[in-house]
This record gives C-alpha cells, sequence and structure tokens, in this order.
C-alpha cells in the first residue's frame, strides 16, 4: 500500500510540473518546476526502499543492518532539497527582474501576437 | 602526510575562500577586488600545472592517479577526490580561460555589475569540483555550484536581452538538474554506491533483472549531461545565453559546455567500458547519433547566424557534437585526437568570444543584421575586380584585429597550420588510418568524417563572410578603441594555440596517455579503491584521544 501511495504521489506531483513547466508565464514555470523537485525529492528517497518503523542510524554493538533503513538517501534528499530551495529563489529573483524589465511575465518576454 | 599530496583539494579550496573574502569588500574598492582575484587565479593555474607534471610524471602507459581522501574515509564510503591525466588537462584548460577572461574584464566589464569577482570565482570552484570528484552526488553539488554562479554571470551587465536568455538558460538547467537527480538515485537503488570507481566495480555484477533500471538511470543521468553540452533537440538555449552574455563570460563559458562532455567521457569509458560485462558500450550508439546531428543543425546554425557572436555560440555546438559523435566512437585513437580538439577549439572559442566584442565596436550595430539580407539580394555586381589598393593605410589597431581574426576563422575552420587543423587530423587518421593495410570503414567511420569535413567548411564559409563584411565592407569604418588588456588575452589564448601546434608532439603524447588510461578503467579503479587513510598522529604521552 504504501509503495503504491508513494508512487502516485510521484507521479501526480511530476506529471503536475511538467504540465505547468510547458506552460507561458513564468510564474508557472516555476511551480511547475517547484513540483517537480518535490517529485524528485520523494523519488530519492523512495530508491532506500522504504520500510515503516526502521530507524536509520547504528547503534553501538553488533547490529543487524536489515532492521535499519537506509540513511544515505536521506542525506542526499536533503542536500537536493538545500539546493532546489536556493535555486528555487534565485530563479524567483530574474523572474520579478524579467516582469520589472519587459512588462511581461510571459516566458519569452514579450507577448505572443 | 605530505603537504604536496594537499595540493589536490588546492583547486577547489583557493577560489571558495578567495570569492568568500572578496564579498568582505564594498565594491568601490575594485582595484583591490580585481588584484585579489587576479592572483587567485594566476595560482590557481599554476597549482594545476604543478598537479598536471604530477598526474603525467608516470611511466608513458601507466596511469598516475592522485587520490584525495576527504575526512579520511576510505574510498567507498566517504567522498574522494580523483586527479588524473585527463582531469589535470580539465584543470589547466580551466585555469588558462579564467585567466584569459579575467583579464579581459579588467579593461570595464568588472565593474557593470556587483560581485563579478565573486562569482567568477565561484564559477571557478564549481568547474574545478566537477573535474577532481569521484563520487556522483559530489558532482552534483559542483554543478549546481557551477551552474548558480553561472545563473549570476549571465546577467551580468543586465539589460533586456541578457535577463529574457537567463532566464530559458536557468529553467533548462533548473529542469536538467532534476533529471540529474533522477538519474544518480537510479543509479544508486541498483547499485548501493556513487563512488564511481566503486561503481565500475559493481556495475558487471548487476543482475539482469535489475540491469533495465541501471541503463535507465544511466541514460536519464546522460541526458541531463546533454543538456549541458547542447546536444541537437537539447541545445536551442544554448547560442542565445552565450550570445547574451558578456563578452568575459561567454569567454569562460566556452568551457561549461565541455564540463557535460568530460563527465561523459569520463562515465561512459568508465562505467560502460571494456569492464562492464552485459553493460559494455551502452549508449555509445545514441551519443554518435545526437552528435553528429549536433554537428549538422550547428553547421546550418553557423551558416545561418547574422551576429558572429551568435555564429560563435553555434560553433560551441559544432564542437559539442564533434566530441560526442568520437565518445560514441570509443576507440583509444579517436579519443586522443579528440582531447586534442577540445583543448584547441575551447581555447579558439573562447579567444573568438573575446574578439567579438572587440570587432563590434568598431560596426554599426546594424550593419550584422544587414549584411546577410543584402547578400541575399546580391548587393554587389562587380564582385570580380579586386583593387589592389596599396596605397590604404590600414591602422595598426585594425591589422592586430584582423590578424587575430584570421586567426580564429582558421583555427575554427581546423585549417593547416594552426592546431584545430592537427585535432581534426588525428581523428581522421584515426578512422581512415593510415597504418591500416586496408581501407576498411565502417559507415559510422564515414558518417564521422563527413561530419568533420562539413562543419568545417561551414564554419569557413561564415567566417570568411563575416571577415569581408567587418574588415573589407565598411567604406567609413570606425577605428575602435581598446586597451592593451582587451587584446593581450585574445591574443595570448591564439599564441597558445599555436604552440599547441609547434609543440604538437608532447601534447599528443600526452592524450595519447590519457586516451589510453581512460581505455583501460581497471587502473583508476584500483587506485581509487586501494587509497588508504592516513593513519592517526601517533599519541604522545599524557595527550588523549
Amino acid at each position: 500500500m504504501i509503495e503504491l501511495t508513494l508512487a502516485l504521489g510521484i507521479g501526480f506531483l511530476v506529471g503536475s510540473g511538467i504540465w505547468l513547466l510547458q506552460r507561458p508565464r513564468t510564474y508557472q514555470v516555476i511551480v511547475g518546476l517547484s513540483l517537480i523537485s518535490y517529485g524528485v525529492n520523494l523519488f530519492i528517497f523512495s530508491m532506500s526502499r522504504p520500510r515503516s518503523n526502521m530507524a536509520p542510524v547504528v547503534t553501538s554493538g553488533t547490529v543487524d543492518p536489515a532492521a535499519y533503513a537506509d540513511p544515505l538517501p536521506q542525506s542526499l534528499v536533503l542536500t537536493a532539497i538545500v539546493i532546489g530551495f536556493a535555486t528555487t529563489a534565485l530563479f524567483l529573483v530574474v523572474l520579478l527582474v524579467s516582469r520589472g524589465l519587459t512588462g511581461s511575465d510571459h516566458v519569452d518576454g514579450r507577448e505572443p501576437n | 602526510m605530505e603537504w604536496r599530496s594537499h595540493l589536490l583539494i588546492v583547486p577547489i579550496l583557493l577560489p571558495l575562500l578567495t570569492g568568500a573574502l572578496l564579498l568582505l569588500f564594498d565594491e568601490r574598492r575594485h582595484v583591490l577586488k580585481a588584484t585579489l582575484s587576479f592572483v587567485a587565479t594566476v595560482i590557481l593555474l599554476v597549482v594545476g600545472l604543478v598537479l598536471m607534471r604530477f598526474a603525467d610524471s608516470g611511466e608513458p602507459d601507466a596511469a598516475r592517479t592522485g587520490v584525495y581522501l576527504l575526512g579520511n574515509w576510505s574510498a567507498p564510503f566517504g567522498i574522494v577526490l580523483v586527479l588524473d591525466r585527463l582531469s589535470a588537462l580539465m584543470l589547466v584548460l580551466t585555469g588558462t580561460l579564467a585567466l584569459a577572461s579575467l583579464t579581459f574584464s579588467l579593461a570595464r566589464w568588472d565593474r557593470i555589475g556587483p560581485h563579478y569577482h565573486t562569482l567568477f570565482q565561484f564559477l571557478l570552484m564549481g568547474l574545478n569540483g566537477a573535474f577532481l570528484t569521484g563520487d556522483l552526488f559530489n558532482l552534483f553539488v559542483f554543478f549546481e555550484v557551477l551552474l548558480a554562479a553561472s545563473y549570476g554571470l549571465v546577467l551580468h551587465g543586465t539589460g533586456i536581452q541578457r535577463v529574457r536568455a537567463g532566464l530559458h538558460y536557468i529553467a533548462i538547467n533548473l529542469a536538467a538538474s532534476l533529471l540529474f537527480l533522477v538519474g544518480v538515485s537510479l543509479i544508486y537503488g541498483v547499485t548501493g554506491t556513487l563512488n564511481m570507481a566503486d561503481l565500475a566495480v559493481r556495475i558487471p555484477a548487476v543482475t539482469p533483472g535489475d540491469q533495465p533500471l541501471l541503463l535507465a538511470g544511466a541514460a536519464v543521468l546522460g541526458v541531463a549531461f546533454l543538456v549541458k553540452a547542447g546536444i541537437y533537440p537539447l541545445g536551442f538555449w544554448l547560442p542565445t545565453a552565450y550570445t547574451a552574455a558578456a563578452a568575459p563570460v561567454a569567454g569562460i563559458f566556452a568551457i561549461l559546455s565541455k564540463v557535460g562532455i568530460y563527465i561523459l567521457f569520463r562515465l561512459s569509458l568508465l562505467l560502460f567500458g571494456v569492464d562492464a560485462g552485459a553493460s559494455a558500450g551502452f549508449g555509445e550508439f545514441w551519443l554518435f547519433g545526437a552528435g553528429i546531428a549536433t554537428v549538422a543543425f550547428a553547421s546550418a546554425g553557423v551558416l545561418a547566424s547574422q551576429g558572429m557572436a551568435r555564429l560563435a555560440g553555434f560553433y560551441v555546438l559544432v564542437s559539442s557534437g564533434t566530441l560526442l559523435s568520437a565518445i560514441g566512437l570509443s576507440t583509444v585513437e579517436v579519443t586522443s585526437g579528440a582531447l586534442y580538439y577540445m583543448v584547441s577549439s575551447t581555447m579558439a572559442l573562447s579567444a573568438f568570444f573575446l574578439l567579438v566584442e572587440l570587432l563590434d565596436r568598431a560596426q554599426d550595430p546594424a550593419a550584422d543584421v544587414l549584411a546577410v539580407t543584402m547578400e541575399a539580394y546580391g548587393d554587389d555586381p562587380d564582385m570580380e575586380d579586386v583593387v589592389e589598393d596599396a596605397g590604404l593605410l590600414i591602422p595598426g589597431t585594425i591589422a592586430i584585429l584582423g590578424l587575430c581574426f584570421v586567426a580564429c576563422a582558421i583555427l575554427l575552420a581546423g585549417l593547416p597550420p594552426l592546431s584545430g587543423f592537427i585535432g581534426k587530423f588525428a581523428m581522421l587518421d584515426a578512422i581512415i588510418g593510415s597504418n591500416k593495410p586496408t581501407l576498411d570503414i565502417s559507415m559510422f567511420g564515414w558518417l564521422f568524417t563527413a561530419a568533420l569535413i562539413g562543419s568545417g567548411l561551414a564554419a569557413m564559409v561564415a567566417m570568411v563572410r563575416a571577415g569581408i563584411r567587418t574588415f573589407w565592407a565598411p567604406i567609413e569604418g570606425t577605428i575602435p578603441r581598446i586597451k592593451l588588456v582587451e587584446i593581450m588575452p585574445v591574443a595570448g589564448l591564439l599564441l597558445l594555440c599555436a604552440a599547441m601546434t609547434i609543440g604538437g608532439g608532447p601534447v599528443l603524447r600526452y592524450m595519447d596517455a590519457t586516451a589510453r588510461a581512460m581505455h583501460a578503467p581497471h587502473v583508476y579503479v584500483e587506485e581509487v579503491l586501494s587509497a588508504s587513510p592516513v593513519p592517526p598522529p601517533a599519541t604522545t604521552e599524557g595527550s588523549q584521544p
């Protein structure tokens, strides 16, 4: 059940994101990029073959690796979130500059005839 | 551990620290900022040369690999930096272009917007990190560093044109970064490692059931790099963005598209090379096909370009496409020639991007737009009578600019005597084979030959036309005002290309050694995985761990 929910969630986020990415308004593009990045973050997380009730951090002593979740994708997701957040913020600034300079929020900086 | 081994991390730390330090100073102290930035870039180039000497110091056939364990964790567990001939070559190339672009920008570009030097140093950090890292996710981080800096630089100087092109550039690269993440996580999901050397060990052992997933991951990852390299259906943003960028920025951006090429070179030979078992040779056909399509598209673009900056932008694509199809052919000799071609074409392109801005000052802005249109209608009925006007005094500036332009044209078209010719000749020789007993060339070989020669012809036609329009056609041409620091980097890069021609033997020997090491990835893998951590310092009496 958890696999299906996760897969549907990723699919829904990325699908909506790609549709928005194709739209002509810059605001739609940035929302689309954000949605895709959420979907991709969940996708990275899903690559650790998630199971419930598993600790990621190993305690001392002899341990059975099968009883633990893979911590690496979780740390990768953290990095990806931080970087994605920063680049989205940067894109937002460029978007506003473009709106101010060209007077249009079309991705090409001018309204199609 | 001797200090020398720590040199390996200097190309990453030095630009990072310099860039951060420069943030502390006010923009009004631009002399100080420029000096610091310039000194750091010179040191970077020197360190690159020292590292290159180290990488090349072993026996000619053996790969000498320097491994730097970050945090002293042994290879598959921690992140490693790896230096071999290929990464050393890229470091030196980056340093050279950086020095040229930075010198050029000192004339005026660095004062046009804020934080130019900081962004420039961060860009260098990202580039050097991407060339040195031996870890896929770390590569993603360095890619983001260099892209974030490049977003700032592409907008440097602002203006509607730059913002418009920058918006597309950023959107495309953000989307490509997401593909990068998908590819990396798929590969991790299948193999359970992100270390490139460890991946090369594990990929042959992947079960047939998991193999499609691995290949899908590798393909998605490849697409992300192909976007950066500007491959045919994904590269329409590139000429516009490079044309819009300020001249010194475009000068250093010439190596940005080569980062994708470098990674594809490295990963396709390391992960899917001879030792990869069932997955060996994955993607070669597609890389080759996409490369040829890019060359065809970009050659048409070069011919159709009206402005010279745009011509250079399309030539970046020609260069990318040529290199990609060389990766697809995947033989030692072609790889060696392709590396030579990459260095030569990148330096020539960088010089040309810088030169275009100088030439544009001599011109009416509308002249370029008119040029192609005028030609279509035949503006000059009596082109036949060439006047031997010996009495005409060509002013010194125009003569120097013209000389540089001719050198660029020869380099880009790949004509003798300069290095563009040697690179192409080395690749053609590998295909047609002067030492083969029979003329046995595959269809791929013929296609590649046609693409090489055809793109050279297109570049020559376009350059000759642009040259005539710039230097001969203007009746009342204005003599551009040019500072010495602006023409020096252009001339310097072109002289380096000439030096590569004269010293073609040693350079090609280096490229040969690099290519042989790339095609024998097991040495790289062993060196990385066997690197042992530094033992903890011996505890003296009384000190507690």
